[in-house]
C-alpha cells in the first residue's frame, strides 16, 4: 500500500496535463503491479520460509522476531538430515520401486487405450468412454478399503505391488488427455498407412506415438510426481522401515519435534529435508514449464 | 443408446466391420479389465462389506444395515464429520475457482514478467502435499511461525491458525486457495481463447472494462468454471493428506473430515465393515451433488457452439 502513496503523486504530476484518463490508466497500472506483487510475494512466503529455516541452528528457530537470514548459513543440515534419517534409501524406494514402474505403466497402458477410444471407430465405443471417465467421480475411499483387503488376503502387504500393478490399466485421467491429443492428428496420416497395408498397431507405434510425444511426456511427467507425491497410498500398504517412501520418511522425521526433551534440529532438518523433496519438481518446472501448463491446458478444453 | 443399436445390428455386420469392433475393444481392454478388478469389484465388495461387521482378524459377519444404522442414529462423531465436511467442500470449492480465476484474470492482462508471476501462481500445485503440510504447519505456528513471531515482534495479537477451533478450517480453505494452479491454467487457457471479436462488437457497443467482463468474460468461461467446480466438489469431499497432517482432524475435531474419519473406522479401529458402509454413503452424496451440479449448470452455463 505504501509503494502505491508515495509514488502516485509524482506520477500523477508528470501526465496531469494530457487527461484525466490517462492517471486513472496508470493507477490501475499501479494498482494492478501492487496486487501482483504483494500475491506473489504471499505465494513464496512458505518456501522462502522453508529454505531458510533449513540453514539455521537451534536457537535461530526459536527467536522472535524471526530470522530471515541465518548467519552463518547452516549447509550442513541438507546432508546430516539426509543421511541422519535413512533418506537414501526412501528415495530409492520412492523412485525405483514405486515412480518408475508406475511411469512405465501408466504411460504405456494409457497409450494404448487412448487409441482405442480416439482413432478407431465401434459400437459402444462413446459410451465405454463416458463409463471411462465416470469413474473418475468414484472416491478413492471407496475402493480403498476392499482393494487392502484383497492385497492383503494375497499377502502383498509392504509391497509395492498395490502400488504398482493398477497402474499397467491405464489411468482414466491419462486417456482423456492422450484421447484429446490424438483426435488433433489429422486422419488422412492413418488413412494413408492403413492403404499401404499398416495394421492399427503399426499405425499406433510408427505414426501416432511419434507425433504424441509431446503428450506422452506431459504424461509420464505427471504420473512421476503423482508417485513422488503421493502420501495415502504408501500410508495405507507400507508400515515397514524399510519399505518408506520419501513422503512417509518426512513424516516420520517430523515426529522428532514432538519428542520428549526435544531432538537436535529437528525444525532445520525437516525443513532441509522439505526443501530437497522440492527442488526436483522446482527443476523439472523450470525446465518444462510449457509442458506442465500446455499439458494441462489439455484437460481442461471441452471438459 | 449406442449399446442397443450395436445389438441389433450386429448379424448385419461386414467383415471388416466385426474386425475393427474386435481390435478396439483389444485397444481398450487394459482399461476394460482394470475397470472390472479396480472399480467394479471393489465396489460391489464394499457395498457387501458394508452389511457385515469385519475387523480383518475374523470372517466376516453378515449383519444387516446395522452399521448404517449406527452411523446415522448413534455415532457420536458423525454430525460433527459431516458438518465439517460440507462446511470445507461448499465453500473451498467455489473459493478455490475464485482464486484460480482471479489470478488467470490477473496473468491476462498485458504485462511484464507473465511468465513469472504465472510459474510463481502455479507452483505450490505441484508441491508434495506432505511438504505442503510441514511447512505450513511451521508457518503458521502460534509462537515461532514466521507470521506469529512477526506480529509478536510487532505487538500485535497471534493469530492462533491451526490452534483455535474456529480458525482450522479457514486455515485449510485458505491453503487450498493457494494451491490452485491447475485450474489457473485452465482458465488462463480458455480466457486467451475468447473471440478478440467479441470484446470488439461490445467496444462498438459502448460497453466499458467492466461490462465486457461482466458479459463477456465471465460467460467464456462458465464451463470451465463448471469444470473446476465440479473438480473441487470430488476432490473436497475426499481431502484426506493435508487436514491428517496439518491438524490430524484437531483441534476439538474441527478438521475431522470425512475422509479421515472413514480412514480411522478402517484402519485404526479396524471396522472394515463400518469403514465401507461409509464410502458408499460418500460415493451416494458425491454423484449427488455432482448430478445436482450439472442440473443447475443449464441455468448458467453458456455454450458458444449451440449444443446446449
Amino acid at each position: 500500500m505504501s509503494v502505491q502513496a508515495s509514488t502516485s503523486p509524482s506520477a500523477g504530476a508528470e501526465v496531469g496535463k494530457t487527461s484525466a484518463i490517462n492517471i486513472g490508466a496508470i493507477l490501475l497500472q499501479l494498482a494492478k503491479y501492487v496486487l501482483l506483487f504483494v500475491l506473489a510475494f504471499t505465494f513464496m512466503l512458505p518456501f522462502i520460509w522453508m529454505a531458510t529455516s533449513a540453514l539455521k541452528t537451534d536457537s535461530q528457530v526459536y527467536t522472535i522476531p524471526p530470522v530471515w537470514i541465518p548467519i552463518p548459513p547452516q549447509w550442513q543440515n541438507f546432508p546430516d538430515a539426509w543421511r541422519t534419517y535413512n533418506f537414501n534409501l526412501y528415495m530409492f524406494n520412492t523412485v525405483f520401486r514405486y515412480a518408475i514402474p508406475t511411469t512405465i505403466g501408466v504411460t504405456l497402458s494409457s497409450a494404448v487405450v487412448a487409441y482405442g477410444f480416439a482413432r478407431i471407430s465401434w459400437k459402444g465405443r462413446d459410451v465405454l468412454f463416458f463409463v471411462c471417465l465416470a469413474t473418475m467421480m468414484v472416491p478413492f475411499q471407496v475402493t480403498m478399503v476392499p482393494l487392502f483387503i484383497t492385497f492383503k488376503n494375497f499377502g502383498l502387504i509392504n509391497t509395492y505391488w498395490p502400488l504398482v500393478l493398477p497402474a499397467f490399466f491405464g489411468s482414466p485421467y491419462f486417456i482423456f488427455m492422450l484421447r484429446q491429443f490424438y483426435r488433433t492428428i489429422p486422419v488422412e496420416l492413418s488413412d494413408a498407412a492403413y492403404i499401404d497395408g499398416a495394421n492399427e498397431f503399426e499405425i499406433l507405434w510408427k505414426i501416432i506415438l511419434p507425433l504424441a510425444k509431446p503428450a506422452l511426456t506431459v504424461v509420464a511427467l505427471f504420473q512421476f510426481m503423482n508417485a513422488w507425491n503421493d502420501y495415502l497410498g504408501p500410508l495405507i500398504y507400507l508400515n515397514q522401515e524399510d519399505m518408506k517412501t520419501i513422503a512417509l520418511g518426512i513424516e516420520g522425521l517430523r515426529r522428532t519435534i514432538a519428542q520428549v526433551g526435544g531432538v537436535r534440529l529437528a525444525y532445520p532438518y525437516l525443513m532441509a529435508v522439505s526443501t530437497l523433496v522440492t527442488l526436483p519438481i522446482l527443476i523439472a518446472f523450470f525446465f518444462a514449464q510449457r509442458t506442465f501448463i500446455e499439458g494441462i491446458s489439455l484437460t481442461g478444453i471441452k471438459g | 443408446m449406442a449399446v442397443m443399436a450395436s445389438t441389433t445390428n450386429r448379424p448385419r455386420m461386414s467383415a471388416a466391420a466385426r474386425r475393427r469392433q474386435l481390435i478396439g475393444l483389444l485397444f481398450v481392454s487394459p482399461w476394460l479389465i482394470g475397470f472390472m478388478l479396480w472399480t467394479i469389484y471393489p465396489l460391489i465388495s464394499s457395498l457387501y462389506y458394508s452389511f457385515t461387521r469385519y475387523d480383518l482378524l475374523r470372517p466376516p459377519v453378515f449383519i444387516g444395515l446395522k452399521n448404517y444404522i449406527e452411523i446415522f442414529t448413534s455415532d457420536p462423531n458423525f454430525g460433527q464429520v459431516t458438518y465439517n465436511t460440507l462446511y470445507y467442500v461448499g465453500l473451498s470449492a467455489p473459493l478455490g475457482v475464485a482464486s484460480a480465476f482471479l489470478m488467470a484474470t490477473l496473468l491476462n492482462t498485458e504485462m511484464r514478467g507473465r511468465s513469472i508471476f504465472r510459474a510463481i501462481f502455479f507452483f505450490p500445485a505441484i508441491v508434495p502435499a506432505v511438504v505442503v503440510a510441514m511447512v505450513w504447519q511451521f508457518l503458521v505456528n502460534i509462537q515461532y511461525g514466521a507470521i506469529n513471531a512477526t506480529l509478536q515482534s510487532l505487538g500485535l495479537p497471534v493469530i492462533p491458525f491451526i490452534a483455535n477451533p474456529a480458525f482450522a478450517k479457514p486455515t485449510i480453505i485458505l491453503i487450498h486457495m493457494w494451491a490452485q494452479g491447475n485450474a489457473m491454467v485452465i482458465f488462463l487457457a480458455t480466457l486467451q481463447d475468447v473471440p478478440r471479436s467479441l470484446y470488439e462488437a461490445a467496444t462498438v457497443d459502448g460497453a466499458n472494462a467492466w461490462h465486457k467482463f461482466w458479459n463477456v468474460t465471465i460467460p467464456m468461461c462458465t464451463p470451465v468454471i463448471l469444470f473446476n467446480l465440479v473438480m473441487g466438489l470430488i476432490y473436497g469431499f475426499q481431502n484426506f493428506t493435508l487436514p491428517w497432517l496439518l491438524t490430524a482432524g484437531g483441534p476439538n475435531q474441527a478438521t475431522e473430515f470425512y475422509a479421515i474419519f472413514l480412514y480411522r473406522n478402517a484402519f485404526a479401529y479396524l471396522r472394515m465393515g463400518k469403514a465401507s458402509a461409509l464410502a458408499w454413503i460418500l460415493f451416494v452424496v458425491v454423484v449427488f451433488f455432482t448430478i445436482l451440479l450439472f442440473r443447475t449448470s443449464a441455468r448458467w452455463v453458456y455454450y458458444s457452439s449451440g449444443d446446449e
